[in-house]
């Protein structure tokens, strides 16, 4: 016997008690971790996969569904631009980096994104077999894709006109897989890399050009969807998207102020849901004590006989903390698990659902501090129950008998 | 092994027990008569080490009680003193040899599953070792709380009116398990009771 197996067996002698701290604790906590693993996965994810990036250029429209459509690849983008417009943007003196994207079609709800080799070099991919396109009509899967779909290198695919779930008209010209990419936690896991030209040339066979003069109007009406830029210095910040969106056709969006803007108005519900973890963690906080206060009366013999055996008052005060404690810490324990779990099982179906994946494996710096803060509850929960422990009066109590 | 002088406890202005001298050498058997009220229990409180008089000296067992502090006194009295009371407290939910164990555990004394067995079987409970007080009947019940005042071998064996609600034949048995069991353990024995038949068992008494 020690105080461990003496507390737990006050616990095991009120089951209901017992079960409803730990539930209250196990949710709130679950809940928060949750959050924490959701929220953290999604942001850190959403970084990554701007990084490098400072402006988005693309179609007037909403600045965020460029952003989104641009990088992330989760709405439909605003439109195009003319290519021309996009070139001569390319020769700006702010410009580092600037990478065209032509998109607009879909294989199985996996975006085909037509882009240069510059494009996958800037999340630093690497193959994991076969090779990079090199002609239209090749065409290289993401891990994910590829994986999903369980097909490899020599495979050929139809694209699908339109993004999303819903797939459009089927485009004629299939596409051969010559290369597959390697995991790499970023956007490209998700989406079918291509030349711009096999974008282009999807397109333009519908129209089916015929003569020489055709062919030229229809090259120079040739369009891309964004263009992913990288400031050639932190001053660019100040001039380029002024000059950018005081041009008629062109917008530019910031990924950094988009996605703070983002994360705002997504704070609400996360916030919400927040309030609602602290209150269930405060329901356990004074379910705990309740349950620890109630049962001083009825355990008060049995402290008083404590006493008579040779307990000291730092013992009575010791077990009921440790009842205290053990609580929060099964609570708590068991709120981890349970948080993993369904971080598990939200990753699994948004994976379905071809989003971003949220994994539950994860274990973030954060948790530790929810843990303490389940501890802290027992702690302070049973802090007075314990104290009046501690003041038990021995000949008072069995005078009383 | 008992020396009590000058002791008196007050409640407020309430006066609750008044004991100018009192000597008791070691194995003796006392019972501790009169009517309720008259400070029985306080005064054996007061050998536990259970209460501060407000007055007095006691020495029990070579040490000065009121001398004794905080942890070191709990664990004097759990180690030098059983207690039998009337309301036996035996904890509900641990079973027969937990209560014993607790008792060790609670003294620091090493715990001892050999030392409990044979406990229970000079009480003739061993084979309740591992039922919960409450499947016992209230014969069974006196005897595991004997067993437990007793089980780290204590040199003061203090029983607080350990017959009363009892039938007689239950009341002559308990105090004869008692008195056995402090003859067994060379302990000291003090039966604080004002039940008429338990008067004749014992040759010492303090009237108070």
């Amino acid at each position: 016997m020690n105080l461990a197996s003496l507390s737990a067996s006050y616990l095991r002698a009120r089951p209901l008690n017992t079960l409803l701290s730990v539930m209250l604790l196990a949710l709130g906590v679950a809940t928060i971790v949750l959050l924490i693993l959701v929220v953290g996965q999604l942001e850190e994810r959403m970084h990554r996969d701007a990084r490098g990036l400072d402006l988005v250029v693309g179609a007037k429209g909403s600045p965020m569904q460029l952003i989104l459509a641009g990088i992330y690849h989760l709405d439909a983008p605003t439109g195009n631009i003319p290519l021309t417009a996009a070139r001569e943007l390319e020769k700006n003196r702010f410009i580092r980096k600037a990478i065209p994207l032509a998109l607009g079609d879909s294989w199985k709800g996996y975006r085909i994104v037509g882009a240069p080799r510059a494009y996958a070099d800037h999340y630093g991919a690497r193959l994991g077999s076969g090779r990079f396109y090199e002609k239209p009509m090749e065409a290289v899967l993401g891990a994910e894709v590829a994986a999903r779909n369980a097909v490899g290198v020599g495979g050929k695919f139809a694209g699908a006109h339109g993004l999303g779930s819903e797939p459009g008209e089927e485009h004629a010209d299939p596409y051969t897989v010559v290369g597959v990419l390697e995991k790499s936690d970023s956007v490209l896991d998700r989406l079918v890399l291509t030349s711009v030209e096999s974008v282009w040339q999807v397109h333009e066979e519908h129209q089916g050009p015929e003569d020489e003069a055709d062919r030229k109007a229809l090259e120079e009406a040739r369009e891309v969807t964004v263009l992913l830029v990288q400031y050639a210095s932190p001053l660019a910040a100040a001039t380029l998207p002024r000059q950018i969106n005081s041009q008629s056709e062109l917008q530019a969006a910031s990924p950094a102020y988009e996605t703070a803007r983002l994360f705002r108005i997504v704070g609400v519900g996360v916030e919400a849901l927040r309030a609602f973890a602290v209150v269930l963690i405060l329901a356990a906080a004074l379910s705990v004590f309740i349950a620890l206060y109630t049962a001083l009366e009825e355990r008060r013999y049995d402290l008083a006989v404590m006493r008579t055996l040779g307990a000291s008052r730092a013992k009575l005060f010791g077990l009921l903390m440790a009842e205290g404690i053990a609580l929060a810490l099964i609570g708590g324990l068991l709120g981890l698990g349970l948080g993993h779990l369904l971080a598990a099982a939200l990753g699994a179906w948004l994976e379905s659902a071809q989003q971003p994946a949220v994994s539950g494996l994860e274990w973030r710096p954060e948790e530790w501090w929810v843990l303490a803060v389940a501890l802290g509850v027992g702690i302070v929960a049973a802090a007075l129950p314990a104290c009046r422990a501690y003041r038990t009066e021995v000949s008072h109590t069995l005078a009383r008998a | 092994m008992i020396a009590v002088r000058g002791l008196a406890h007050r409640y407020g202005a309430v006066e609750a027990l008044r004991l100018s001298e009192w000597k008791v050498a070691q194995g003796e058997r006392w019972l501790v008569l009169g009517a309720s009220g008259s400070g029985k229990s306080t005064l054996l409180h007061a050998l536990a080490g259970l209460i501060q008089p407000t007055e007095g000296e006691i020495e029990v067992a070579g040490e000065n009680v009121r001398r004794l502090e905080g942890g070191r006194l709990d664990r004097w009295r759990g180690t030098t003193v059983g207690i039998v009371l009337q309301a036996l407290h035996l904890v509900k939910h641990l079973s027969v040899r937990d209560n014993l164990r607790l008792a060790q555990y609670l003294a620091r004394v090493p715990q001892d599953d050999a030392r409990i067995n044979d406990t229970l079987a000079a009480l003739g409970v061993a084979a309740k070792a591992g039922r919960r007080p409450t499947e016992l009947s209230q014969g069974e019940q006196q005897r595991v709380a004997i067993a437990r005042a007793v089980v780290n071998r204590p040199k003061l064996i203090l029983a607080d009116e350990p017959t009363a609600n009892l039938d007689d034949a239950a009341a002559a048995r308990v105090v004869d398990l008692l008195s056995e069991q402090a003859a067994r353990h060379g302990a000291t024995l003090v039966v604080a009771t004002h039940d008429a038949r338990v008067k004749g068992k014992f040759r010492e008494r303090l009237e108070l």
